[in-house]
């Protein structure tokens, strides 16, 4: 019994301790990390936090460093890739040693940017050649910029759209899901795959938000508004996916689904359809290229849904870089994100949108040009806000829980009704937004 | 317990000090003798505190504040979260989950205890056997949850061999939530069938023999030797093993968290948890949640030992 006694004491202190640990940092709030004058009087060595393992491996980054270094010849940079990059960034951003130059993670939210992060400018500075500087702008300045530019949109095998009859891109999500139909009749192929196991894919849906009403704003309607009141780009984006499923237009097993074998699948024309990204072009043609089937099968579409006879899609950025607010090199590190912004390119290494405002369109959205489709950004002041009420509803726009259940839901694994469903997540979104008091 | 430990670490008859020296004074030495245990737990103890009293502390205290794990800031909300999570039934609903993987774990008991006696008398390829059935125990969780994925697909191993046993089927194993529920339970049912066998393998190998031979003799059957003999020998660790299957079923979290993610009706407590912490960031409610499932795997505990006290076992 005395020896209980005797542990209880150091193990209450340790308590104390422990609790005392928490809520270090963000000391230095509001540094700014400024642009060097001279490139070649910048000194300093660079850790940069990244979740391109691949990219590391391979060797590219060092290519990229070497670039770099032609400009910089005083900056040494090295890298440090994550593959679990959200889980272990998170954690290490409770100490002050996440790296001189990192991803913002999606987790952080934007009003503890300037505890984080080194301001690279002004909004009204940035935004005039950047895209996506209102993501991470808090309180006028901005904290972050990504690399490049993603679209969201359906990837499809066009040999097999074209071989059940179907040459013209649906108009409208009624069309979409008799062309669908036809690859079902006409093809071998499935016409769409969920990757409902890998869980992100779903995700992925989220984006269709703003290409339906074609509007700038949709982000800000998220955070006002019911997402899935009648006719709002969330409600048609999972009424299509539900029918879609409903229908039995989608893969017979989705909770077996496999991500990384579902690529070459599409590429030799198993899998008709999936919704990405135009991130995802590269890795199908790839695929295509190893499963010795012809890249320029892989084709892009935009969702199926037409404002004043145009298709619209919305450009959204990738992971954002940022400089640490506790680093010593920030000159350097503010050198390198400029330079890996504006001069590596990175974005045309990845047939990925510009960062930069007056670049031409990649080659993979060539079609978008040539189709008259719109290319808008979305006004994200309200981004945080969502955010907060996506986590506090637990909803989970962003997450793939309930859209897992709406597939569940449209092949009879899960009872009740879509109306039900979507009304439920509305009532949901609308109690959190309340008892946020905005 | 305490008093073998207490004798094994008092050291012996301090030997005569070499040399005419005189003997040190009796206070030091008693000192010392009482110091060397705890210089020898230093490093076990120094390990348990810092990697497993203090993220407990650590969790406990975050139960008590609205921390999103990562900000800096983190405000002292009281008992809000304890308050939020007993208010709110559909956070328990998970344990309907948990009954799938009780009923498997008695399967599994039955089973192990089955296979275990089997197995301690001579059969033929015993040790064998033994492998067999332990061997899923070595493979690292993760590792199962994929090659079990492998398993369910549709058209995968397990409709394959249906196939050959002629039964055609076009189940989705993990497609509604009783099938999905079943499937994984079978799957930990799978995995840790091992643990329980070895066990009871244990236990029963430390029965004395002649007690075997006295029986046989008497020409007590096997069925007899069983429930007379065995049955009361291992009841300790019958006992351990229905804990370590119960507190095991309201926490499950490897094998459906892999495997599903969650989807379909397979949310668990423990997956719910941590969705609650790193999906929707609120880390001070699901360390509340945590702290909760803790005490209530520590009620059942308790509950069980009342009603089934442990006894000391004399089978001599």
């Amino acid at each position: 019994m005395n020896r209980r006694t005797a542990l209880a004491g150091p193990i209450a202190v340790l308590a104390l301790l422990a609790s005392a640990c928490t809520g270090t940092g963000g000391s230095s709030k509001g540094a700014d990390a400024e642009a060097p004058d001279d490139p070649s009087g910048v000194r300093g060595s660079l850790t940069v936090l990244t979740h391109r393992t691949d990219l590391v491996q391979d060797g590219t980054m060092k290519k990229y460093a070497a670039e770099f270094n032609k400009t910089y010849p005083g900056v040494k940079v090295e890298f440090d890739a994550l593959t679990d990059y959200e889980g272990e960034v998170k954690i290490r951003m409770n100490t002050e040693n996440y790296g001189d130059v990192l991803m913002i993670p999606a987790v952080i939210e934007k009003k503890d940017y300037p505890k984080f992060f080194a301001s690279l400018g002004s909004e009204a500075e940035r935004s005039a050649k950047y895209r996506f500087t209102d993501y991470a702008t808090v309180g006028g300045k901005v904290y972050g910029q990504s690399p490049i530019g993603v679209v969201p949109g359906f990837i499809y095998n066009k040999r097999v759209w074209s071989e059940a009859g179907v040459t013209d891109w649906p108009t409208t999500p009624d069309e979409f899901l008799d062309d669908l139909k036809a690859i079902r009749a006409r093809t071998d192929a499935v016409p769409y795959y969920t990757n409902f196991k890998d869980m992100w894919p779903l995700t992925q849906w989220t984006n269709v938000n703003g290409s339906v009403g074609c509007d700038p704003d949709a982000t800000t309607r998220l955070a006002e508004g019911d997402p899935w009141a009648e006719g709002a780009d969330l409600r048609v984006a999972d009424t299509l996916l539900y029918d879609i499923v409903r229908g039995g237009l989608a893969e017979k097993d989705p909770t077996t689904t496999n991500w990384e074998a579902s690529k070459p699948r599409l590429a030799k024309g198993e899998i008709a359809t999936m919704w990405l990204g135009s991130w995802a072009v590269v890795q199908m043609q790839d695929a295509a290229k190893q499963a010795g089937t012809d890249p320029a099968d892989i084709g892009f579409m935009p969702f199926p849904a037409q404002k004043d006879g145009a298709f619209c899609a919305v450009t959204s950025p990738d992971y954002q870089q940022a400089v640490n607010v506790h680093s010593d090199d920030k000159a350097a590190a503010r050198a390198w994100i400029d330079w890996f912004t504006d001069e590596s390119g990175y974005a045309q290494a990845n047939l990925a949108l510009s960062p930069l405002k007056d670049a031409p369109l990649p080659e993979v959205l060539k079609p978008y040009g040539e189709k008259g489709v719109k290319l808008i950004d979305l006004d994200d002041a309200k981004g945080g806000e969502v955010k907060t009420i996506d986590n506090q509803s637990e909803v989970g726009i962003y997450k793939p829980d309930y859209r897992q259940e709406l597939v569940d839901l449209a092949r009879g694994a899960r009872k009740g009704s879509l109306d039900d469903f979507l009304g439920d997540l509305g009532e949901r979104w609308a109690e959190a937004r309340d008892s946020l008091g905005s | 317990m305490t008093d073998t430990t207490r004798k094994a670490t008092r050291p012996a008859p301090p030997a005569a000090p070499a040399g005419p020296e005189r003997a040190p004074a009796p206070r030091t030495a008693r000192t010392r003798r009482r110091l060397t245990p705890w210089l020898f737990l230093i490093a076990p103890l120094a390990l348990l505190l810092t990697f497993t009293y203090a993220p407990i502390a650590n969790m406990v205290a975050y139960s008590f504040t609205d921390w999103d794990g990562v900000s800096p800031e983190l405000n002292y909300t009281g008992t809000g979260n304890y308050t939020e999570l007993l208010t709110r039934s559909e956070l328990f609903e998970v344990f309907f989950v948990s009954g799938y993987y009780l009923v498997a774990s008695v399967v599994q008991i039955v089973l192990a205890l089955y296979f275990a006696t089997v197995l301690s008398f001579n059969v033929r390829f015993r040790n064998f056997f033994k492998g067999v059935l332990f061997f899923p125990y070595l493979i690292n969780g993760v590792a199962i949850g994929f090659v079990f994925l492998y398993f369910f697909q549709d058209g995968g191993t397990l409709d394959s061999v249906l196939r050959l046993l002629g039964a055609e089927t076009d189940h989705a194993w993990l497609g509604t939530p009783f099938s999905a529920n079943t499937s994984l339970a079978g799957v930990s049912v799978w995995r840790y069938l091992g643990l329980n066998f070895v066990l009871f393998l244990g236990a029963i190998q430390s029965v004395p023999g002649e007690l075997y031979e006295a029986a046989e003799i008497d020409g007590a059957s096997r069925w007899q030797q069983f429930r007379h003999i065995i049955a009361p020998g291992i009841r300790p660790v019958l006992g351990l093993s229905v804990i370590l299957s119960v507190s095991g079923s309201l926490s499950v979290f490897e094998i459906p968290y892999i495997m599903t993610g969650g989807a379909t009706g397979t949310e668990t407590f423990v997956i719910q948890t941590v969705k609650l912490a790193f999906q929707f960031n609120k880390t001070g409610l699901a360390s509340a949640a945590a702290v909760v499932l803790l005490l209530i795997v520590l009620a059942v505990t308790w509950v069980q030992r009342r009603i089934v006290p442990d006894e000391k076992v004399d089978l001599v």
